[in-house]
């Protein structure tokens, strides 16, 4: 049994905000085994980013680990000093962003920002040189030797997101995240752009933390996924079960949801009704209460716990069966 | 309709009233209302609070303040208290009235550019660049060659500073609205270019020229100010707080309160304009803000 | 990198042009006559007409147009009334004074106020941080020669600290005399930096790059200066072009109070005896070189930002 990758168990964070602490994320659970494709699907505001912001540890000055524990491939993030977390980061853990148009640096070349992440590397310039031209090609960057030198604005946006990916892979980290990577690309760059990451991860064999709300991508690409819904993580499970047989009410509201899967010309697509909640002052009961179209009387009182099914590795909710 | 605007109003009023709360709210903000009001309340009343600024009386010259000379007197003898006050009359009409002057010429010059074809363009951001290359008191210097001291050379010289900037603002916002939708729509049902200018795209850009033009306020009192210093401004005996600072400057061997009674209202109304210029600014659109809050 | 140089030079040139032909303009429509001006109202008829036609003011319009652009590019600035010499010579025998006085106006306003603006981007919110913002708007509104007046009134008549008048000798000296005037001057500068380069940190500090620079674990060090620092002194660099030309303004009022010599003097005496070959020659030197200086300040831009070197149509 080799170390998962990423393993992260009963993480809290807390905003301070004027009206209070913001309860971002909950007893939030992941784990990410060495070499594997793991989703995180979500609306906005369902804490994904602040999730990543923690297992970075890149969080705003006014959020907070308030418990829990994360692990990179063994070591424990959470105790880690800032500069051993530093030397971390680009290194055993790297991510990609959603937005290529801002992610690098516009007065710099392509080729400056590539070599200079290998920081770390005692190399002469022209090995880190060859190495980044290497990767490029490897992302399918036409012509790299001769591009190097250009600039970001000089290039598309999917090639754009297409360095970042190789920026992201040339250190083959032992955890890769990708923060929405498709999200602002159009549909067919979305489709070459995954293809590449399969590939990449073949090749590389580095763990994928895929974050999306893209829930079809999700499904073509991860073995497993988690669904997150404001703070929490409601239902998490492999991806056909999840999927196809989804148990979470909030899950089955969002695949219905889904554009790509309404069946009938209509002019109202399906929505989920009402508001996310309050994070400062949470409902007592399932965070899912008040829009969920199953709540029955012990939702109110106290949040569900976490509890295993036969397919599920968890779900939040008291409709559960739990496996004996 | 009639509904519809009657309940716009009031809804317009509202907000520039919980602007104006917010714009006090803010320490700056409220200081700066305060030391403005101070300044126009001054100027506004000044009949009844001072004795006559020209009056001469050479016996009692440089006299240091008192209860008789609030601020004391000049080389002439006259109460620098009410030079002051009076002056601040003339610091407000000139600087007010010359941004209104450049707000206009400006705004005008920079819809022409913007809207219209594309060698006038040229030509007009040509000469807006001329004018601005100009460093402002050798334009003043220059133009008071030409024209000889005068409030009008003051005016002209914030013009010709100042316009430029505002038909820059104007001229890049009125081409990219130029191709905005609502504008092609209104063009496809055969609006001219007279009546889109007018009431579409001039409304949508005021706005921001307008807070910019309140924050070049302080600019304009220091340009009447400095010219009157060098004594291309406003001409004697009628007291502009820049002669009185300049006459206080050449007497300052025998009296410092001349240089004290001209410098404190500059001073007080830079500083007044400007807090509540940022106040203002960072109510209405903090997009602009280039600085702290 | 050239292109661009060698469009935003083009257009530099095209400004100096246009500001030629303003000036002459200026120049013809000087009410009254020149020359009898210049002679005063005992002159005789034959010598005002030998002025007119040594100044060339008898030839048809579009001759003196092009007398004056050849003029002009050759140096010839026209001759001073009263004593002869070329105004290009008495230009630049006075131009040194004022140029000390720019230079050492801007440069202690850079020392201070980078310093402050990074201090307060990285202290955001504490004590120093606001203090500085209020100062820096304060300086930035009172006009510097209210601030020259009231430094010469407190530390020069009052305190005896420093001397009133003149540009002082040997270069010590020289630097004492400059520290009044340049603090004058510089002062307002040193908001206007500090403000400046506080915003542009904290923005670009909040940019996506930046992030991404730092989930790559880039030394702190390295991310300050070439993530953040590198973009956000760019407007800094503007502010500073257009700086040195105010300042050229500027010194005018600092050279009359502190009784200094320098081009705003010389201009400034120029007008009150109407020797208006050294008003034009001044006005427009002083044009060339706060063109050049926007010039200067936009190609180092253009070569720190290569995103401007795209759009030139602003």
């Amino acid at each position: 049994m080799s170390v998962p990758a990423l393993a992260i168990e009963h993480l809290s964070v807390d905003y301070t905000t004027a009206a209070g602490p913001l309860h971002a994320l909950r007893d939030v659970g992941i784990e990410v085994a060495a070499g594997e494709i793991v989703g995180l699907v979500g609306e906005s505001g369902c804490g994904k980013s602040t999730l990543i912001q923690a297992v970075l540890r890149l969080l705003s000055p006014n959020a907070k680990i308030t418990a829990g524990r994360m692990a990179l491939a063994g070591v424990d993030l959470i105790g880690l000093d800032p500069e051993a977390m530093r030397k971390l980061r680009g290194d055993r853990m790297s991510v990609v962003f959603q937005d290529p148009m801002t992610a690098l640096n516009p007065v710099l070349s392509i080729g400056r920002q590539m070599v200079d992440i290998q920081y770390r590397r005692r190399e002469p310039r022209a090995a880190k040189r060859r190495r980044a031209v290497e990767m490029l090609k490897r992302v399918h960057i036409p012509d790299p030797e001769s591009r190097f030198d250009q600039y970001p604005h000089e290039f598309s946006g999917g090639m754009r997101q297409r360095i970042a990916i190789a920026m992201a892979l040339m250190a083959e980290p032992a955890l890769f995240i990708a923060d929405e990577p498709t999200t602002a690309l159009d549909a067919t760059l979305e489709v070459a752009t995954i293809e590449l990451l399969k590939a990449l991860q073949r090749e590389i064999g580095c763990a994928i933390l895929f974050v999306s709300h893209h829930l079809g991508v999700v499904a073509e690409l991860c073995d497993r996924v988690n669904v997150m819904y404001a703070g929490e993580v409601v239902e998490s499970g492999p991806v056909r079960p999840v999927f196809q047989r989804p148990q979470h009410p909030y899950t089955q509201r969002l695949l219905a949801c889904d554009p790509a899967r309404v069946r009938e010309r209509t002019r109202h697509l399906p929505t989920i009704p009402g508001d996310l909640p309050d994070l400062v002052s949470l409902p007592p009961g399932c965070v899912f209460a008040e829009r969920c179209p199953q709540v029955f009387e012990p939702c109110r009182r106290a949040p569900p716990p976490a509890l295993k099914t036969a397919e599920l590795e968890a779900l939040r909710c008291y409709l559960a069966k739990p496996s004996s | 309709m009639s509904a519809a605007t009657s309940a716009a109003k009031p809804a317009a009023a509202r907000r520039a009233q919980s602007a104006l709360r917010r714009v006090l709210s803010e320490p700056l903000g409220l200081l700066g209302s305060l030391l403005v009001l101070l300044v126009v309340l001054g100027a506004g009343f000044a009949g009844l609070l001072a004795p006559d600024p020209i009056a001469l009386a050479p016996i009692d010259r440089f006299l240091a303040p008192s209860m008789d000379h609030l601020l004391g007197t000049d080389n002439l003898g006259r109460d620098l208290f009410a030079r002051v006050l009076f002056g601040g009359r003339i610091a407000l009409v000139v600087s007010l009235g010359s941004t209104a002057a450049s707000l206009l010429l400006g705004v005008t010059a920079g819809l022409v550019a913007g809207y219209g074809p594309r060698w006038l363009d040229n030509l007009l951001l040509l000469i807006f660049d001329a004018l601005k290359s100009f460093p402002t008191v050798m334009l003043a210097l220059a133009l008071v060659t030409l024209l000889g001291p005068s409030e009008w050379a003051v005016v002209l010289v914030v013009i010709i500073a100042n316009a430029p900037s505002y038909a820059r603002m104007a001229r890049t916002q009125t081409m990219s609205l130029r191709h905005a939708q609502f504008v092609e729509a209104e063009r496809s049902l055969g609006a001219g270019a007279g009546r889109i200018i007018a009431s579409h795209i001039l409304p949508n850009i005021v706005g921001p020229i307008l807070i910019v033009a309140s924050m070049d306020i302080p600019v304009v009192i220091a340009i009447e100010a400095g010219m009157s210093f060098l004594g291309l401004g406003v001409r004697p005996p009628t007291p502009s707080w820049g002669t009185i600072l300049e006459s206080g400057f050449e007497y300052i061997q025998d009296s410092p309160w001349a240089v004290i009674a001209g410098g404190l209202p500059i001073i007080i109304t830079t500083l007044g304009f400007t807090f509540l210029g940022e106040a203002l600014r960072d109510t209405f659109d903090p997009k602009l803000a280039t600085g702290p809050r | 990198m050239l292109t661009y140089a060698a469009k935003r030079s083009g257009l530099a040139l095209a400004v100096v042009m246009v500001v030629m032909a303003l000036l002459f303009v200026m120049i013809y429509l000087i009410p009254g006559d020149p020359a009898r001006v210049a002679l005063g109202p005992r002159a005789s008829q034959a010598l005002i007409d030998e002025l007119r036609s040594r100044m060339g003011l008898d030839k048809p319009v579009w001759v003196q147009i092009v007398d004056f652009y050849r003029s002009v590019l050759t140096g010839d600035l026209g001759n001073d009334v009263l004593s002869g010499t070329s105004v290009l010579r008495i230009i630049s025998g006075q131009m040194p004074y004022t140029l000390d006085l720019i230079f050492g106006s801007m440069i202690w306003s850079i020392l201070v106020g980078i310093p402050l603006g990074c201090l307060s981007a990285m202290r955001r919110g504490s004590l120093v941080d606001r203090v500085t913002a209020v100062l820096s708007v304060s300086v930035i509104a009172v006009p510097a020669f209210v601030i020259a007046v009231y430094l010469l009134l407190i530390f020069s008549i009052g305190l005896q600290w420093f001397p009133a008048i003149g540009a002082g000798d040997d270069p010590l000296d020289r630097a004492y005399h400059l520290v009044l005037p340049s603090i004058a001057l510089g002062l307002g500068w040193v908001g206007y930096i500090a403000r400046m380069l506080r915003a542009s940190i904290l923005e670009v500090q909040g940019e996506n790059h930046v992030r991404t620079a730092r989930a790559f674990g880039l030394p702190e060090g390295k991310i300050v200066f070439d993530y953040v620092l590198r973009i956000a002194i760019l407007p800094t660099v503007t502010v500073l072009g257009i700086g040195i030309g105010q300042l050229l303004s500027s010194a005018v009022f600092a050279e009359i109070v502190f009784a200094r010599p320098g081009i705003g003097k010389l201009v400034y005496d120029a007008i009150i005896t109407r020797n208006y070959p050294i008003v034009t020659g001044t006005v427009l030197v002083t044009t060339v070189f706060f063109v050049l200086v926007n010039l200067v300040a936009d190609l180092m831009i253009a070569w720190l930002d290569p995103r401007v070197r795209r759009n030139l149509r602003r």
